[in-house]
């Protein structure tokens, strides 16, 4: 199998995961994997089969246990995804603040549905349950940061920015 | 009332509370070594006292739970910190890891040393990255200062904290499936007994608690046990912190006193001012999305665990939610549903089963397409998940099967005739979209 890392990130990926193993009993290493399934996707985007096979290497269990654990939670992506994930929130707080209309707006601004990639790979739009900010709704976050009473005016801000900010960098 | 003043949140938005420095400044780390001096046993005894019980939704008693903890277990013994708060209205533990962490970090050495726990986690849900953060500072702190490390406060015990972040799914914040998540499993919820106060985290005694149940163990101990349940009822000692969301002037985290009642909460300049607009309330949620929806007629009742299931409600995890009179509570309970349908875990078939036929058959009937046969087909689909009232009749291994038949049971009972009227005029009659933006204003 590929290798999922540059050797730089390697090492990164060895040394994060040898600081969390040390802070489970022994036969209890398992307990790295969701860590572990967070390093691997923080350092490449998202998590590939080889990434799950090291994780399951450094945490003593199989690569299926590990996929299963991966499929389980929303937040680990097993297909590649955007280069940001928008995740709003439509659960009953921020519904009742106006989430339906941000959504709507939002696709047609990405051009997107939600759980869609836009076409330059930029954005990952989701639809998200309850985010913990109920009190500032509307809210959604922008790679697990948090953008609290949201008007279609910072929505479109908000894809402004993140748009720019690539343009820059390529 | 005479003058309510507040215990646990007396810091909060001060400059720098969330620093070591600033909580020493405002008088933290002073229940510690107070705690320190005194014998494991009479700490839970203080909480036993102290009529304090869990937020995190049961309200179980917190010293009981302790006191659960075999004391000859040749196993070490684990505190986890139930930091995962996803409960639908809930945000006050947020509150409390951005505003307060350091009081958490002295509860968590205070009941580390109560229950005999040299490793306590934390886990917190994986969307809290910011407050994940905010954490790991303060644990950084907490060594830095000699409050964990080989001997807390140079008394010879020792403590490691951590940090441990979810991955997305509610049904993690179950205690049991908490336990699994941390382990390294997918959360699927374990049978009980045992409980994780005998066989818990790695097969080892294991207290859970709520964020904020912690947070507040070094008040208790600061002012005395006495002192606090006297600032509550006689079966729910001191003050809460409840969370309101929806249709509020002031939205937001406020500590009350145990006797406050729904309406004062909701109407009073000093706690949420009212609705937008002048509008008149429907409904509220009392205690997040799991909790009986409250008619508008029932608002006189405390927001407080004896009072609210004495009307076969719950205090659940203080989340408020409350809906105008311009709220369809056919989308409302949509909504609610919905979420159960995509949390359950599965591992039971009328949890599993049931939840995504509840949300199906509201959607079918906020869409127009209902038949009054539907009202009964919900009712005996939910009837086989839970039946209600009272609460708790639950067949199945854990409590979502409850908090997903409970909204349904409650919203169809007390709401009926907006449900019927969707039928009978096969379409939603209220105002579109469901809810209104800030840049839109104020729904007339
Ligand atoms: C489906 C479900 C979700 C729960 N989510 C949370 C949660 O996010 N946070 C929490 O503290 N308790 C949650 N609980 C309650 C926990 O199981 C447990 O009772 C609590 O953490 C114990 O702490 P306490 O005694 O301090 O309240 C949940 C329970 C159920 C059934
Ligand atoms: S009640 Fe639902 S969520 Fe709980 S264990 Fe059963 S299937 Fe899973
Ligand atoms: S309902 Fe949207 S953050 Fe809670």
């Amino acid at each position: 199998m590929a290798a999922p890392f540059t050797t730089e990130q390697q090492k990164q990926f060895d040394e994060e995961m040898e600081k969390h193993l040390a802070r489970f009993p022994e036969g209890g290493k398992g307990a790295a994997i969701l860590p572990g399934l967070h390093i691997v996707q923080d350092l490449i985007g998202w998590i590939p089969p080889e990434g799950m096979v090291q994780v399951a290497e450094k945490c003593q269990a199989t690569p299926e246990r590990v996929r299963e654990v991966a499929s389980f939670y929303v937040m680990y992506f097993t297909e590649p995804k955007g280069k940001h994930v928008i995740d709003v929130c439509t659960n009953i707080s921020c519904s009742l603040r106006g989430a339906e209309t941000l959504i709507r707006h939002m696709e047609e601004k990405l051009g997107v549905s939600m759980g869609e990639i836009t076409d330059d790979k930029l954005i990952t739009l989701r639809e998200f349950e309850c985010l913990g900010a109920c009190g500032n709704a509307p809210v959604l976050q922008v790679d697990s940061r948090f953008h609290m009473n949201m008007t279609l005016k910072k929505a479109d801000q908000l894809i402004e920015d993140l748009r720019k900010q690539a343009g820059k960098k390529s | 009332m005479s003058q309510f003043s507040p215990v646990l949140t007396k810091s909060w938005f001060k400059p720098a509370s969330h620093t070591y420095a600033g909580y020493k400044a405002n008088g933290g780390y002073e229940a510690l070594p107070m705690a320190l001096k005194m014998q494991p046993a009479e700490i839970i005894d203080a909480v036993k006292a102290s009529n304090l019980r869990g937020r995190g939704g049961a309200g179980f008693p917190t010293g009981m739970k302790w006191s659960f903890v075999p004391k000859d277990s040749p196993k070490p013994k684990y505190l986890c910190v139930n930091a995962d708060e996803s409960e639908p209205g809930t945000f006050k533990d947020r509150l409390i890891l951005e505003q307060d962490p350091h009081s958490l970090m002295e509860g968590i050495a205070i009941a580390s040393y109560a229950i005999g726990v040299h490793t306590a986690y934390i886990y917190i849900r994986g969307e809290y990255l910011e407050q994940a953060e905010i954490l790991e500072k303060a644990i950084a702190e907490c060594y830095e200062a000699g409050i964990f490390g080989k001997s807390v406060l140079d008394s010879g015990w020792q403590l490691d904290v951590y940090v441990h972040r979810g991955a997305g799914a509610y049904i993690c914040g179950e205690e049991t499936a908490l336990l699994e998540s941390l382990e390294g499993k997918k959360g699927w919820p374990r049978l009980k007994p045992p409980f994780p106060a005998v066989v818990g985290l790695f097969g080892s005694p294991t207290v859970v608690n709520n964020v904020e149940t912690i947070n507040t163990v070094p008040t208790i101990i600061k002012m005395g046990a006495a002192n606090y349940a006297a600032l509550g009822t006689p079966k729910s000692g001191g003050t809460r912190l409840v969370c309101v969301s929806g249709h509020v002037n002031k939205p937001g985290v406020y500590e009350i006193p145990m006797t406050l009642s729904f309406n004062d909460l909701i109407h009073k300049e000093e706690w949420c001012g009212g609705i937008p607009g002048g509008r008149k309330v429907k409904a509220v949620i009392p205690g997040g999305s799991s909790a009986p929806v409250l008619h508008h007629s029932e608002l006189d009742v405390a927001a407080e665990y004896e009072a609210l299931k004495a009307i076969d409600n719950m205090a659940g995890s203080g989340a408020v939610v409350v809906m105008d009179d311009s709220t369809c509570m056919v989308r409302a309970l949509w909504r609610v549903s919905k979420f159960y349908a995509e949390e359950s875990c599965g591992q039971c078939t009328p949890c599993r089963e049931g939840t995504v036929w509840m949300e199906r058959i509201i959607k079918k009937i906020e869409e127009g397409q209902g038949e009054h046969k539907d009202l009964d087909l919900l009712k005996s689909v939910v009837n086989a998940i839970a039946p209600y009232p009272p609460i708790g009749l639950g067949t199945t291994i854990c409590a979502l099967g409850d908090a997903a038949a409970l909204p349904v049971h409650s919203f169809v009972d007390k709401f009926r005739e907006e449900f019927e009227q969707h039928i009978n005029e096969k379409r939603c009659p209220f105002p579109h979209p469901f809810g209104v933006l800030a840049d839109e204003g104020v729904r007339s």
